[in-house]
């Protein structure tokens, strides 16, 4: 039994999607990845769509490569998703104290990584490139450099100022 | 064309082996392996396999294709150490609790782990809290990843055989699981029970779910009568569980193995695949005339029924109504057997089958397979699990006299006994509507055309000449091939009229119930040879021919098709793609 019923667009969207890499299944990376663009998530129904959809593929299948991939995520993810370097650059310019006060400020527990609002995403990445900017952070493909607990927290309160006021 | 290769200092001869572990078995030498299956693709997964090659170090045999004049050395200091790492490092994360395992003393992990002597496992052992729920809430087979070893050989059973990839890998690495989509239960998605996983799985990750105890508690009931049934392919196999030659045709020991446990009644199910035969050849020569509902479905393999009830609901029309042989039996016993014999009774008689199918056991409890509120068939035993019993009531069947089954109901012709092989249906259907539709005596009754059970065989065709009619005939074996011509329906480019469908590879002689035989892919051949030794050997070989058959029309059922063999011998079938985990659009 599916969990959620949908409504019609969004199937118009998976299928609109799996139509643009004419739903072969050597695509299926590139469809996930639209798909997880659209919706934010990978949610399990379209999942089991795109595994009936695309022939030689099986909802088990699909399901296989969404979990394989760390880019793929199976949670919803918040509108904001911040991307904490944790390069070595970075983890000596510290950026542990930066990552460790959002997730305080976001209640984060071990495994969760949306605060419960879903408006932030905390994740950690391995390198950005941008070494000479240590610590960097990324919220929403916009670079931060040099971050500290008391820039990031004015970064974040800015954040949440726009979302209110909206 | 034979090459050369040595093995271990010895000069071998190959010729179109498809990898050097195939080589190494067929020149008498053996190497260790759980993730290599003669007829699933290669996969190099378990690395137990590995031979070191003159100049070529360390490759695993399942993958490397025979060259000539290869040096290859099989229990070398290197390769025996690489085997030991191996089994050391998958017992330690293994649930170890083999004694109460359903695979112990069949489980290759512990063969393995005991020839090379793995006595110390240096790793941690897994902690309780690590171990993974076990998946048990469906009427066939037991899941329990605690024991799996990720060789995948159920993975690539399910999709190269049944194109239907209920399981997959989930996660990555240490986390890595073999699943069902978002690790449901098998009850949950559209498994078909046939238990071609668990057939493959090394370990006892993958079990069939056994009804040992529940028919011992019946047999040692005094209140309540036993009927049992044993299906076609059930008696050339069994014989292998007692160290006897796969073919061999153990029925006569079967049905005294049975009387010595304390079974009541004893029939056979090859009976009623006579009577299938009858309603299903009148239904197929209606459909003949009408030009209806063609190509006319088989319906005997309950894997192939839920199938096309989970994906293809809107071809459910061709699907012929008739129950299986072993769903026409049970109600039959149950109407009939007080008649005939005295104590029994619609309440106190139960009817067992010994089947070797794993998704009869979820058949039976079909709804439209219920009567006055109970199930026609009460319990479903795999040919394993009768094995298991026979043992355990310390008989040994290879040394049985031979004795004959109860009658009526017992006495079965050459055409029910080919059943138990892909195409065995259609051929004796094909026996029977000849005649009914000629009246004239069919003279050559093998279709050789319709025969073969081997990988290149899961596909066959037959056009069958009844009296200027040409009748086209398709039999399949493996629901993936099935799907390849429900395509060309939908398409509108099938030309014959009758599709056999047998969802395990080479039909139920090669069921998931059967011993295990996965590592050998000419003992399902054999099995099927043993079938059409009987089918010669009998005096009847033709359905309608059976007396007991004619018997049983003139005295009870009227004729094929009545009324009354319509209630006990039909069945209808429901959209199950309707409200399921696919049903998505709604």
């Amino acid at each position: 039994m599916p969990a959620l019923t949908r409504d019609h667009s969004d199937w118009v969207k998976v299928d609109s999607i799996i139509d643009s890499f004419e739903a072969k299944k050597s695509n299926l990376i590139a469809i996930l990845q639209k798909v997880q663009e659209e919706f934010r998530y990978l949610p399990e129904d379209i999942l089991t769509y795109i595994g009936t959809k695309i022939e030689g593929l099986s909802p088990a299948t699909v399901y296989g490569v969404a979990t394989f991939y760390a880019q793929f995520s199976l949670e919803p993810k918040g509108k904001y998703i911040i991307k904490c370097c944790d390069g070595t650059a970075c983890h000596v310019r510290g950026s542990m104290p930066v990552y460790t006060s959002l997730k305080q400020r976001f209640g984060l527990e071990d495994g969760t990584f949306t605060s419960k609002d879903g408006l932030f995403t905390l994740e950690t990445v391995s390198c950005l490139g941008a070494c000479g900017l240590a610590p960097v952070v990324v919220i929403n493909d916009k670079v931060y450099p040099q971050m500290t607990t008391d820039a990031m927290k004015i970064i974040i309160d800015t954040i949440l100022d726009e979302e209110h006021s909206a | 064309m034979a090459n050369t290769l040595f093995i271990n200092g010895k000069e071998c001869e190959y010729t179109d082996e498809p990898n050097l572990l195939e080589v190494i078995r067929n020149n008498g030498f053996n190497v260790p392996t759980f993730c290599y299956r003669p007829d699933l693709t290669q996969f190099g997964a378990c690395r137990m396999c590995v031979v070191e090659i003159e100049g070529r170090g360390i490759q695993s045999s399942c993958t490397m294709p025979p060259e000539p004049g290869l040096r290859i050395f099989t229990n070398t200091e290197r390769t025996r150490r690489i085997r030991k790492i191996v089994l050391e490092l998958l017992l330690a994360n293994h649930d170890r609790e083999c004694t109460t395992c359903d695979k112990s003393g069949k489980c290759e992990l512990q063969q393995y782990a005991e020839e090379y002597g793995i006595k110390n496992i240096r790793f941690a052992q897994k902690k309780d809290n690590e171990f993974l729920p076990i998946d048990r809430d469906n009427p066939s087979i037991v899941r329990d990843p605690n024991k799996c070893i990720l060789c995948g050989a159920c993975v690539r059973a399910c999709s190269e055989f049944q194109g239907h990839s209920v399981l997959g890998f989930a996660n990555r690495g240490s986390k890595t699981v073999v699943q069902p989509i978002a690790g449901k239960h098998l009850s949950e998605v559209d498994c078909v029970y046939c238990g071609q996983c668990q057939a493959v799985c090394p370990t006892g990750a993958l079990t069939i779910k056994s009804d040992v105890e529940a028919v011992w508690s019946l047999v040692t009931d005094k209140e309540k009568k036993t009927a049992i049934q044993i299906a076609p392919s059930v008696r050339v196999a069994l014989g292998e569980e007692f160290n006897l030659k796969p073919g061999d045709n153990v029925i006569g020991k079967l049905n005294a193995a049975l009387r010595k446990i304390g079974f009541d009644l004893i029939f056979d199910t090859n009976f009623a695949a006579d009577l299938t035969i009858m309603e299903e050849a009148t239904e197929f020569i209606e459909r003949l005339k009408s030009g209806q509902n063609l190509p006319l479905f088989t319906s005997c393999c309950p894997a192939w029924v839920r199938y096309l009830e989970t994906q293809h609901p809107e071809l459910l029309h061709h699907l012929s109504s008739c129950k299986s042989p072993e769903g026409m039996m049970s109600p039959l016993l149950k109407e009939l057997v007080p008649k005939y014999f005295n104590g029994f009774t619609k309440e106190n008689l139960y009817v067992i089958s010994i089947m070797p199918c794993t998704a009869k056991k979820a058949e039976i409890k079909r709804p439209q397979l219920t009567r006055d509120g109970r199930q026609e068939t009460d319990y479903v035993l795999t040919t394993q699990e009768i094995a298991r019993m026979i043992k355990s009531a310390g008989l040994n069947l290879a040394e049985l006299e031979p004795e004959n089954s109860d009658s009526p109901f017992g006495q079965y012709t050459g055409a029910g006994t080919i059943f138990g092989a892909s195409g065995g249906v259609a051929e004796a259907a094909v026996r029977t509507a000849y005649e009914f539709v000629t009246g004239d005596k069919l003279e050559n009754l093998d279709f050789q055309p319709l025969r073969g059970v081997d990988k290149n065989s899961r596909t066959k065709d037959a056009t069958i000449d009844i009296k200027g009619t040409q009748v086209k005939v398709r039999v399949v074996s493996t629901l993936k091939q099935a799907e390849k011509s429900l395509r060309e329906i939908l398409e509108g480019k099938a030309d014959f009229q009758m599709l056999e469908v047998m969802a395990c590879p080479g039909g139920c002689i090669n069921g998931g119930g059967q011993p295990r035989s996965c590592d050998n892919a000419k003992i399902k051949e054999e099995r099927a040879a043993g079938l059409y030794k009987e089918d010669t050997e009998l005096p009847y070989r033709k359905s309608h021919d059976n007396p007991d058959i004619q018997k049983l029309y003139n005295e009870f059922l009227e004729k094929p098709g009545s009324h009354i063999s319509h209630d006990l011998l039909h069945t209808h079938y429901k959209n199950l793609f309707e409200n399921s985990y696919k049903d998505l659009k709604r």
